[in-house]
C-alpha cells in the first residue's frame, strides 16, 4: 500500500520528519518498505501565471514570455510549442537546481543571454524537473494552481510504501493508515464529514436489491446518482491516484478508486441504465455461467463464484471485477453504486479460479466487516455530486442480512504482563485503545477494562489480540529482557532412539569428511527420469509421491533415493576437478505408503571417483576402485564399533562383476560396488564411479549402545606369514574364515596378491600375516606350529590350498 | 711408580682432548682403561708390592683410574651430543617440496551453520528434535490458525502432494512450525525444543528465493513465559550467533500462529546500521519471525492458555550462512558446486 504524506495529512497532523513516521509505523507492525519523494528539490521554483507572450526579436521559434510571480513579474525567453496566455506555469528563478535534459545531470540555473536577451530564469519542463521524460512541453498546471507558491509546496509529496500484514486490512486505507499515526502520535483523528443533498424521489423507485446467497454476502448498500457527466478528474484527485499507484481513468471510476483508497471498502459504479429490470440479484455463477469482464476476456465461471446479476445475466463477479456490459463509458449519466460485504473465502475461490486479482478483491479477501460499506458509499456519493455533477436519488439501499455480534473482550493488567512481561496500567491501556478506536467499559475491578473492538478491526477476538496492541503501541522496545526462568523439561537420555539417530548422523559426517569427503545437500524433489536413471533395468516397484503443482519437470517427484542427486553433482564438478572427488550427503528418502505419509528414512550415499590422491610429487597417481569404496565402509564401521562381511549383491544401479551387499549381523545395512557403465553413462560421468549406500535405520540397530571395556592383552603375540597358492575361483573370504576359526588367531592381514610367472597357470598366491596370542599365557613356538599345521592341514583340504615354500 | 702413574695420568688426559669420534675414543679406552693397559698392570701388580707402598700406589692408582673413567664418560656424553647437534648434509631436503596431501573433506555450509545455532539453543537448555517434511494440511496450516482460505496461506506458497479424490490433503511442509503442534500433542509443559529441517516453497528460485531451505524452529512454552523471555532468549541468540557489537530490533509482526507476534533484526553487518544496499538503506537485517504461542493454539493441543503461554520463532539457516559469510546468491547452496563448497 502506497500512501502519500499531504493526502494522510487530511486526517492527521503529522509533525514527524518522515523517516521518523516510518520507523514508528515500522516497529508498530505497518512496516515501511520504501519512502518515495516527489519534488523536495525545487528550490527556487515557484507557480506563475503567463500574462504575455511576445515575439522574440531575434528568432522565430522563441518567445518572450512575461510570468506574474505575484510579488513580481519576470520576463523569459522561452521556445516550448505549448506556451500559451493564462497557464499557470513553474517558473525557476536563477540559482535553482534543475535537471539539465541534454546530460541528465542535475545543474544550477544561470542567467542566460539567449540570441541577444538576457533571461533571467525559466519557465521549466517536467524532465527539467524531474517529474517525467518529457521535455517537449512546458508543465502545465491546473488553473486553480495557486501563484507565487513555491512548487515543493504545491506538488511536492512524500509516499510511504508500506507492507501491510493479510491482518490489518484496515490499514489498506489511508484512514486506517491515518489512525494508526494519531495512536502512536498522541494526535487527533479527522474523518471526513458527509454531507449532501438528495432529490425527493427515493431510490426504491429506481433499483432493487436481492441477496439470494447470504452466505456469501452479509451486506449489499447501493445508491444512484442521476444526470452526472463523465469527464476527467480534477488534478488533485488524479494527483493522489497517482502517488498510490493508481491510474486515473475518469472521474466516477476515480472516485470510486479514490473512496477505496480512503477508507478501504471497494466501491463499485454500474452504469445504471444497462442494468435489466432496474434489478441486482447477489447469486452463486450458474455452472459453466460466462461473463465478458473489464478486461475485455470472456470468464467461466462455477457454483463457487458469487455474482453481482441484473435480472438477465451476471454484470460482475463480486468483489473481483466488472463486467464488460454494464461498464462506465462516456455516455453514461446515471449510477448505481455498489459498497458491499463479500465472504472472504468466496474471493479468494473466485480468483483463484479467474487466476486473477484486484485491488478490490486483495481487500475483500482479508475480509471486511460488514459494519464498513455504508459510510464509504455516502462519501462516494457525494464526491461524485461535488465532481461529476449529478442528483442523488434519496436514501440508499441497504439490505444486511449478516449483521455481526460485538464481543467483549476482558483484557486486566495482570494479563498485559503476564504475556507481555511489560508493566502498564489501567490508564495506560485505555489511552492506547480508545486511540486505535476500540470501546473500553470498566470491568468489575480497577485493573480490568472490558474491551469492543471498532468494526474495522475484525482481527481482534481475544485478550492476547489486545495485549499485542497495548505492547504494539507503546513499543515493543519498551518491552524487558529477561532471560528464561521456568524449570527445564526432562532431559532425554542419550540412548533415547532420537538422540542416537542424531548422534549417528553427526558422526558419519565426521568420519566421512575425515576420510576427504565433502558433504553436499541436494534437493528432496528431482525428476522421475532422474530417479529412472539410477536403476535402469529396475522397474519403480512403488512409484515415489507425486507433486501436483511442480515449478518444473526437474523437481516433481519426492526422491526414493539419494543416487541420482550425487551422482548428478559428480558430473557436474568432474568438469571443474582435475583431481579425484569424493562426495557423500546423508539426508531423507521417500517412500510412499498408500494415502498416509511417506516413510522419510534416512540414508548415507557417498560415492568417488577419479584419482585416489591428490596430484602429487610423490603420492601414488593412480584411479580409485571398488576397494577404495569397500575401504571406506568397512573402516567406517570399523570406527562405530561393528564389523562388515560382504556378500553378492543384486543391486541393478551397480556393475554385476563389482557390487556387494554390506552384511552387519547378519542383516544387510547398506551396498557398495561400481555405478553401473550404463548408469554411469546417463550421468554422463566419467572415468570409474564407485558408490556405497547405507541404511542409517538398519545401521543403527546393530550399533551397541555403548561400547564395552576388553582389557589390554598381558600376553605376547607370536607373527607367522605364509603364502597360499590356490585356484583363481576361490574367494579369499573362504580363507579368511578358515584361519579366523582358530580361536589363537587374533589379527589376519592380506599383504600381497601375486598372479604370475611363479605360479602355476590358474592360480593365485594369497600371502598372509596372522597374529597368535593367548588370553592366558604366553604362546610356546611347538603351540603356534601345531596350530598352524592343523590350518594349513584344512586350507587344503577344503580349499586345496597349498602353502608355497 | 708414583712418578709414572702421574705420567700416565697427564698423557691420558691430553689424549683425551684429541679424540674426535666414538671410534677413537674406544681406542683410547683400551688403551688407557682396557685389561693390557699400564694402569690395569699396575693395579695387577700392586699385589707384589710392600705394603706401604702399595697403599700409597693403590689408593693413587684408583683415583687416576676413577678420573679416566669419568672423563671417558663424559667425553663420550659430548661426541654423543656433537653428533646429534652436528650438521648432516646428506639429510637435506627441500623445505619447498608440497607436504603429502591430506584427504580433506567438509561439512556443507548449511550444517555447519545448524549446528552452530543448534549449539546456542542446546546450551539454553533446547532439546532438538525433528520432524517429517511431507505434512498433513492440519499440521502445517489448520492447527496453526490458518484454515482454508485464509488470507494468511497467500503468505506460504505451497507445493502439494498429487492426492487422488477423497483423500487427506498432503503437503510439502512450508515451514517448520508444524513441529510446534506434534510436539505440544505429545509432550506437557515445561517444553523447551527447537526443530532443524528442510522446508518448501512453490516459489520461482533467484538470487533471495529457494524452492527448498532449511528453518530452525523453536518453541518455549510453560507457566510464566512472556514476550520478555522471547526477547532476552532471542537477544542472546543473536548476539552469540553475531557478536556482541550486534544490536537487535524487535518490531511487531504478524504470523497467525503467534500474538503478539514479532520480527527480530539485527543491526546491519555489512554498514552497522548507517544504511546500505545490503540492508535496503534501513540499517537492519530481519532474520527471525517470533511471537508468543497463539490461545488458540494451546487449546487445540489441550494446553490451558489462561495458565500457560509459550513463545516460538523461526528462522532461515541460508540466510543466516548469506550474511555470515557475505553470500549473494542462495541457489548457490544446494546446486554444489566444489568451487562453492569448498570455501567453507
Amino acid at each position: 500500500m502506497k500512501v502519500s504524506l499531504k493526502w494522510l495529512s487530511d486526517y492527521v497532523d503529522i509533525k514527524l520528519a518522515s523517516k521518523e513516521l516510518a520507523e514508528k509505523l515500522t516497529m508498530a507492525g505497518l512496516e515501511v518498505r520504501a519512502i518515495e519523494t516527489v519534488g523536495g528539490t525545487w528550490d527556487n521554483v515557484v507557480i506563475g501565471e503567463v500574462i504575455a507572450l511576445n515575439p522574440h526579436p531575434n528568432a522565430d521559434r522563441l518567445k518572450l514570455a512575461t510570468v506574474d510571480l505575484g510579488t513580481e513579474q519576470v520576463t523569459t525567453v522561452c521556445g516550448a510549442p505549448n506556451i500559451s496566455l493564462g497557464q499557470r506555469v513553474t517558473f525557476a528563478h536563477v540559482g535553482a537546481r534543475l535537471i539539465d535534459p541534454h546530460t541528465g545531470e542535475v545543474a544550477v540555473l544561470k542567467a542566460a543571454k539567449i540570441r541577444g536577451v538576457i533571461s533571467e530564469g525559466m519557465v521549466c519542463s517536467e524532465k527539467e524537473l524531474g517529474i517525467s521524460e518529457n521535455h517537449e512541453a512546458i508543465l502545465v498546471l491546473p488553473p486553480d494552481a495557486p501563484i507565487g507558491v513555491p512548487l515543493d509546496a504545491y506538488l511536492g509529496d512524500v509516499v510511504l510504501d508500506l507492507d501491510i500484514t493479510p491482518n490489518r486490512p484496515d490499514c489498506l486505507s489511508v484512514i486506517g493508515i491515518a489512525r494508526e499515526i494519531a495512536a502512536l502520535t498522541g494526535e487527533a483523528l479527522r474523518v471526513p464529514e458527509i454531507h449532501y443533498e438528495e432529490t425527493e424521489k427515493s431510490i426504491d423507485a429506481f433499483a432493487s436489491v436481492d441477496i439470494v446467497d447470504a452466505d456469501l454476502c452479509s451486506r449489499y448498500c447501493a445508491g444512484l446518482v442521476a444526470g452526472i457527466r463523465i469527464a476527467p478528474s480534477p488534478s488533485w484527485l488524479q494527483q493522489r491516484l497517482n502517488s498510490c499507484g493508481m491510474r486515473p481513468i475518469n472521474n466516477v471510476v476515480d472516485i470510486t478508486n479514490y473512496v477505496m483508497l480512503e477508507y478501504g471498502q471497494p466501491i463499485h459504479a454500474f452504469d445504471y441504465h444497462k442494468l435489466k429490470g432496474r434489478q441486482i440479484i447477489v447469486r452463486r455463477a450458474g455452472k459453466g455461467e460466462t461473463i465478458a469482464t473489464l478486461d475485455g476476456s470472456k470468464r467461466t465461471l462455477n457454483s463457487d463464484i458469487l455474482v453481482i446479476a441484473d435480472k438477465g445475466e451476471a454484470v460482475a463477479v463480486a468483489g473481483i471485477m466488472g463486467g464488460l456490459d454494464s461498464e462506465v463509458t462516456e455516455s453514461t449519466d446515471t449510477i448505481l453504486l455498489e459498497s458491499a460485504s463479500f465472504n472472504q473465502a468466496a474471493i479468494r475461490r473466485g480468483c483463484s479460479h479467474l487466476q486473477f486479482q484486484s485491488e478490490a478483491s486483495i481487500r475483500f479477501d482479508k475480509g471486511l466487516n460488514s459494519e464498513l460499506p455504508l459510510v464509504p458509499l455516502k462519501r462516494a456519493t457525494q464526491l461524485l455530486l461535488e465532481l461529476a455533477g449529478g442528483k442523488a436519488a434519496k436514501g440508499v439501499i441497504d439490505v444486511y442480512p449478516g449483521k455481526p455480534k460485538a464481543e467483549l473482550i476482558s483484557l486486566t493488567t495482570r494479563e498485559v504482563k503476564r504475556l507481555s512481561g511489560l508493566k502498564v496500567n489501567i490508564d495506560e491501556i485505555l489511552e492506547v485503545l480508545k486511540a486505535l478506536g476500540f470501546e473500553c467499559r470498566e470491568g468489575d475491578s480497577g485493573s480490568q477494562i472490558l474491551v469492543s473492538a471498532p468494526y474495522w478491526r475484525s482481527d481482534i477476538k481475544c485478550s492476547a489480540d489486545l495485549v499485542e496492541e497495548v505492547v504494539r503501541i507503546i513499543g515493543y522496545d519498551k518491552v524487558p529482557m529477561t532471560r528464561l526462568g521456568s524449570p527445564l523439561p526432562p532431559q532425554k537420555s542419550k540412548l533415547s532412539i532420537e538422540a542416537r539417530q542424531s548422534e549417528l548422523k553427526d558422526k558419519l559426517r565426521n568420519i566421512l569428511t575425515g576420510y576427504g569427503f565433502q558433504e553436499i545437500l541436494t534437493y528432496s524433489l528431482v525428476s522421475l527420469g532422474k530417479l529412472q536413471k539410477v536403476s535402469p533395468e529396475l522397474e519403480l516397484r512403488i512409484p515415489p509421491l507425486k507433486v501436483a503443482n511442480p515449478m518444473t519437470r526437474e523437481q516433481e517427484y519426492l526422491r526414493t533415493s539419494l543416487r541420482g542427486g550425487l551422482l548428478t553433482t559428480l558430473a557436474h564438478n568432474q568438469k571443474f576437478e582435475q583431481a579425484g572427488v569424493r562426495l557423500f550427503e546423508i539426508g531423507k528418502v521417500f517412500l510412499p505408503q498408500g494415502k498416509d505419509l511417506p516413510e522419510e528414512k534416512d540414508m548415507l550415499c557417498a560415492v568417488l571417483s577419479g584419482a585416489r590422491a591428490e596430484l602429487s610429487w610423490q603420492a601414488d597417481k593412480e584411479m580409485v576402485d571398488f576397494f577404495d569404496a569397500k575401504g571406506v565402509v568397512e573402516n567406517l564401521l570399523d570406527q562405530l564399533g561393528l564389523k562388515a562381511s560382504f556378500k553378492n549383491s543384486d543391486d541393478e544401479g551397480l556393475y554385476l562383476e563389482r557390487r556387494a551387499d554390506v552384511i552387519v549381523a547378519d542383516g544387510k545395512v547398506g551396498t557398495v560396488g561400481d555405478v553401473q557403465p550404463k548408469v554411469a553413462q546417463a550421468f554422463e560421468l566419467s572415468n570409474t564411479v564407485c558408490l556405497m549406500e547405507i541404511d542409517l535405520e538398519k545401521l543403527l540397530t546393530k550399533i551397541a549402545g555403548i561400547k564395552e571395556y576388553r582389557s589390554i592383552p598381558r600376553f605376547p603375540s607370536v607373527t607367522r606369514d605364509i603364502a597360499l597358492a590356490i585356484d583363481e575361483q576361490m574367494s579369499y573370504r573362504l580363507v579368511n574364515e578358515i584361519i579366523q576359526s582358530f580361536p589363537l588367531v587374533t589379527k589376519v592381514s592380506l599383504f600381497d596378491l601375486y598372479r604370475g610367472e611363479q605360479i602355476t597357470e590358474g592360480k593365485k598366491s594369497f600371502a598372509i600375516r596372522i597374529v597368535y596370542r593367548s588370553p592366558s599365557r604366553t604362546l610356546t613356538d611347538e603351540e603356534v606350529d601345531q596350530t598352524q599345521k592343523q590350518m594349513l592341514d584344512r586350507l587344503d583340504k577344503e580349499l586345496g590350498a597349498i602353502l608355497r615354500k | 711408580m708414583l712418578e709414572q702413574l702421574k705420567g700416565l695420568r697427564a698423557q691420558a688426559l691430553e689424549e683425551l682432548n684429541k679424540v674426535g669420534n666414538p671410534r677413537e675414543l674406544e681406542l683410547w679406552r683400551v688403551r688407557y682403561l682396557g685389561k693390557k693397559s699400564n694402569l690395569t698392570q699396575i693395579l695387577r701388580s700392586l699385589a707384589a708390592l710392600p705394603l706401604e707402598e702399595r697403599r700409597e700406589v693403590g689408593a693413587q692408582a684408583n683415583e687416576i683410574k676413577k678420573a679416566l673413567e669419568s672423563s671417558l664418560e663424559e667425553k663420550g656424553r659430548l661426541l654423543q651430543e656433537s653428533i646429534l647437534t652436528s650438521p648432516r648434509e646428506s639429510q637435506r631436503v627441500d623445505i619447498t617440496l608440497p607436504g603429502r596431501a591430506l584427504p580433506t573433506g567438509r561439512l556443507h555450509p548449511t550444517t555447519q551453520i545448524l549446528k552452530e545455532i543448534c549449539d546456542i539453543f542446546k546450551n539454553m537448555g533446547f532439546q532438538v528434535i525433528e520432524g517429517p517434511d511431507v505434512e498433513w494440511d492440519y499440521y502445517n496450516f489448520e492447527a496453526l490458525n490458518i484454515p482454508q482460505h485464509h488470507p494468511a496461506r497467500d503468505m506460504f506458497a505451497t507445493f502439494w502432494i498429487d492426492t487422488g479424490m477423497g483423500e487427506k490433503a498432503r503437503l510439502l511442509r512450508t515451514h517448520s512450525s508444524p513441529m510446534q503442534i506434534r510436539l505440544m500433542e505429545k509432550e506437557r509443559p515445561p517444553i523447551r525444543a527447537i526443530v532443524p529441517g528442510r522446508v518448501y516453497r512453490y516459489e520461482a528460485t533467484d538470487a533471495t528465493h529457494e524452492s527448498m531451505f532449511y528453518q530452525v524452529e523453536g518453541l518455549a512454552v510453560d507457566k510464566g513465559i512472556t514476550l520478555a523471555d522471547l526477547k532476552g532468549t532471542l537477544f542472546d541468540f543473536c548476539r552469540c550467533l553475531f557478536g556482541e557489537e550486534r544490536r537487535v530490533r524487535f518490531r511487531c509482526d504478524y504470523f497467525p500462529f503467534v500474538e503478539p507476534g514479532v520480527e527480530v533484526a539485527i543491526s546491519c553487518l555489512a554498514c552497522n546500521g548507517t544504511g546500505c544496499r545490503l540492508c535496503g538503506h534501513s540499517g537492519w537485517i530481519e532474520i527471525l519471525g517470533a511471537g508468543m504461542v497463539h490461545p488458540d493454539v494451546l487449546t487445540r493441543v489441550d494446553i490451558n492458555p489462561k495458565l500457560y503461554s509459550g513463545f516460538a520463532f523461526g528462522m532461515g539457516v541460508e540466510r543466516i550462512a548469506m550474511l555470515r559469510y557475505g553470500i549473494d546468491d542462495i541457489r548457490l547452496f544446494y546446486s554444489n558446486d566444489l568451487r562453492f563448497l569448498r570455501q567453507f
